[in-house]
């Protein structure tokens, strides 16, 4: 036991990426467990508001590069749910953590979507903060989170583009479009800033993730860098950051921002969002009212199986 | 080279257009919402082919009328009586058991139709068809195998399958409708008169449901139709309205 335990903090310490077969700490396993199938369920949970506006999508163009990213992001749910299998958990399991509410996902998505703008600030904001967390995670220590963070990255970039696009046209477009635009940055501000988390001091899990190298950079650090990107892209765009205290440090070269409502974070989270049971139960609903779709799919193999046996 | 103002090809290639647009507009419904994972990537996949075909009909549709209109504007500033898809289309997505009937229905057409559609004289409709093809030769192995399995999964499956079929075939005769427009002269040697398809649709698509263990629906009287004179259902004016919102919203808006 002590030669195992030896043997993964040697591979830990050398960068050297823990495989699914190799020994590690229970610890290390629950932990990966919560944090993998957090982020796959915020992948499917969030194919829901940025769905909402699918069959509204204002061009031809904009239907089809939307249904495209939601498209995505159930792909990136069905790699992650993969990856954390590899930890020893089914997609059933985890399916019924999300609909039992055991497992948490990004609290983000528990806001609504109210206009065609909501779809450009999630592209903006939404991927773009977690382009930065998760271009964090893919050095984690952990291979298959690893590697499916690298490819999912790749995809958020394209999303974030997308999502730019969306808001640079409604901002060069008529009055009502810019307005658009900034009602929907006043709403997606704050939110976006709470998706890396708690203060530091205030994050329960981080010290043992940080050792494990399944964290490498801390909440705070992380939102500071997004503070520093999008307070620019907004200026390019002419749209103003709903917050009156934002200034510039320049002992720091970085941007400070007013205190974040936390208790807004923690009741959100706590499931007091406007969303939070509708985004559940449109979950509940799509597993459970069609598990006879799984049922005949599995009926359909076993006969199948058999004809072949007596065949 | 291509006849410019022919009323017939614009209404040709509207009809194709719509077709695969608002069936596009009911598989992309079950974005986030699919019995499995992989599911959700399929629907969302086949839906985007879908609304690709029908912006490059309808781009070619703008194209032959001199771009009086672009395909957004036929997309967005028309109303369900201007809208020629068939009625099949339209309906309500239902239950996973309605859309992979459906979709293995329309499927079959689309695909013999596109099959002998990208031999047209008219280049348009050659290269598009030509292209989509390969598309919905995907979609036909993907509906064709859900159908195996609804049809020959459970008990319930079954019923639930089975339903939706007696329900969808009153729609199946309006694929073969040939009219006035597939007729015009100046269509002759553009495209291919659905008719001409129904005998070879019904050989594969009856063959196959009945491997999946379904019964084929007695022939009916009361087939319904009316679409490509854009006499529709009810469902097609709520699905416009939801689909148009934004764009009639904010008309003259650059999205």
């Amino acid at each position: 036991m002590v030669d195992l335990e030896l043997t993964f903090e040697k591979n830990l310490s050398i960068g050297q990426k823990i495989e699914p077969r190799d020994w590690m700490p229970e610890n290390y396993r629950k932990q990966l467990i919560r944090l993998i199938s957090q982020h796959a369920h915020s992948e499917i949970v969030g194919m829901l508001p940025e769905g909402n506006w699918i069959t509204r999508a204002p061009s031809l163009r904009r239907k089809i590069a939307l249904l495209a990213k939601v498209q995505d992001e159930a792909g990136h749910g069905l790699y992650l749910y993969c990856a954390a299998e590899t930890l020893g958990i089914s997609r059933e399991e985890m399916f019924d953590q999300l609909h039992t509410k055991k497992a948490k996902y990004s609290s983000i998505f528990n806001y609504p979507t109210l206009t065609w703008a909501d779809i450009g600030m999630i592209g903006w904001l939404v991927d773009g903060a977690a382009i930065i967390n998760q271009t964090t995670m893919a050095k984690c220590s952990y291979g298959p989170y690893s590697r499916g963070l690298l490819r999912i990255c790749k995809e958020e970039n394209f999303h974030k583009i997308q999502g730019m696009e969306i808001v640079g046209i409604l901002c060069s477009g008529t009055n009502e479009q810019k307005e658009m635009a900034q009602e929907s940055l006043n709403r997606w501000w704050w939110p976006s800033l709470m998706m890396f988390g708690p203060h530091d001091t205030n994050s329960p899990n981080s010290s043992d993730l940080m050792k494990w190298k399944i964290k490498i950079k801390s909440n705070d650090e992380l939102r500071q860098r997004f503070v520093d990107m999008t307070v620019e892209q907004a200026k390019v765009f002419g749209l103003t950051i709903p917050d009156p205290e934002l200034k510039f440090n320049t002992e720091t070269r970085s941007w400070e921002t007013g205190e974040i409502n936390w208790d807004e974070f923690y009741s959100v989270i706590n499931g007091n969002g406007l969303c939070n049971n509708e985004r559940i139960s449109a979950r509940r609903s799509a597993y459970e009212d069609n598990s006879w779709v799984r049922d005949a799919a599995t009926s359909y193999k076993i006969k199948k199986n058999k004809k072949a046996e007596a065949a | 080279m291509h006849l410019k103002n022919d009323n017939s090809l614009f209404e040709y290639l509207v009809r194709l257009g719509d077709d695969r647009l608002i069936l596009g507009h009911r598989l992309s419904e079950w974005c986030g919402h699919a019995p499995i994972l992989e599911e959700d990537i399929a629907l969302a996949n086949i839906a985007q082919d879908c609304i690709g075909h029908a912006t490059h009909f309808l781009n070619a549709a703008s194209e032959v009328e001199n771009k009086i209109k672009t395909a957004d504007e036929l997309t967005y500033f028309r109303d369900a009586i201007d809208y020629k898809n068939l009625l099949i289309m339209e309906l309500p997505k239902g239950d996973f058991a309605f859309t992979i009937v459906r979709q293995f229905l329309v499927d079959s057409f689309t695909f013999l139709l596109y099959e002998k559609l990208q031999n047209s004289g008219n280049k348009f409709i050659s290269d598009i068809t030509t292209k989509a093809l390969k598309e919905v030769q995907y979609h036909l192995r993907h509906s064709s195998q859900w159908v195996l399995r609804l049809g020959d999964g459970t008990e319930l499956s079954h019923e639930k399958t089975q339903n939706a079929l007696n329900i969808l075939w009153l729609y199946t005769n309006e694929m073969f409708e040939s009219d006035e427009i597939e007729n015009s002269p100046s269509l002759k040697n553009f495209i291919t008169k659905s008719s001409d398809l129904e005998s070879e649709w019904e050989n594969k698509v009856i063959s196959h449901l009945q491997n999946a263990t379904l019964k084929i629906p007695e022939m009916q009287t009361n087939y319904l139709s009316g679409g490509r004179r854009g006499i529709h259902t009810e469902h097609l004016g709520h699905l416009l309205s939801e689909m148009q919102i934004v764009a009639r919203t904010y008309p003259g808006a650059k999205w």
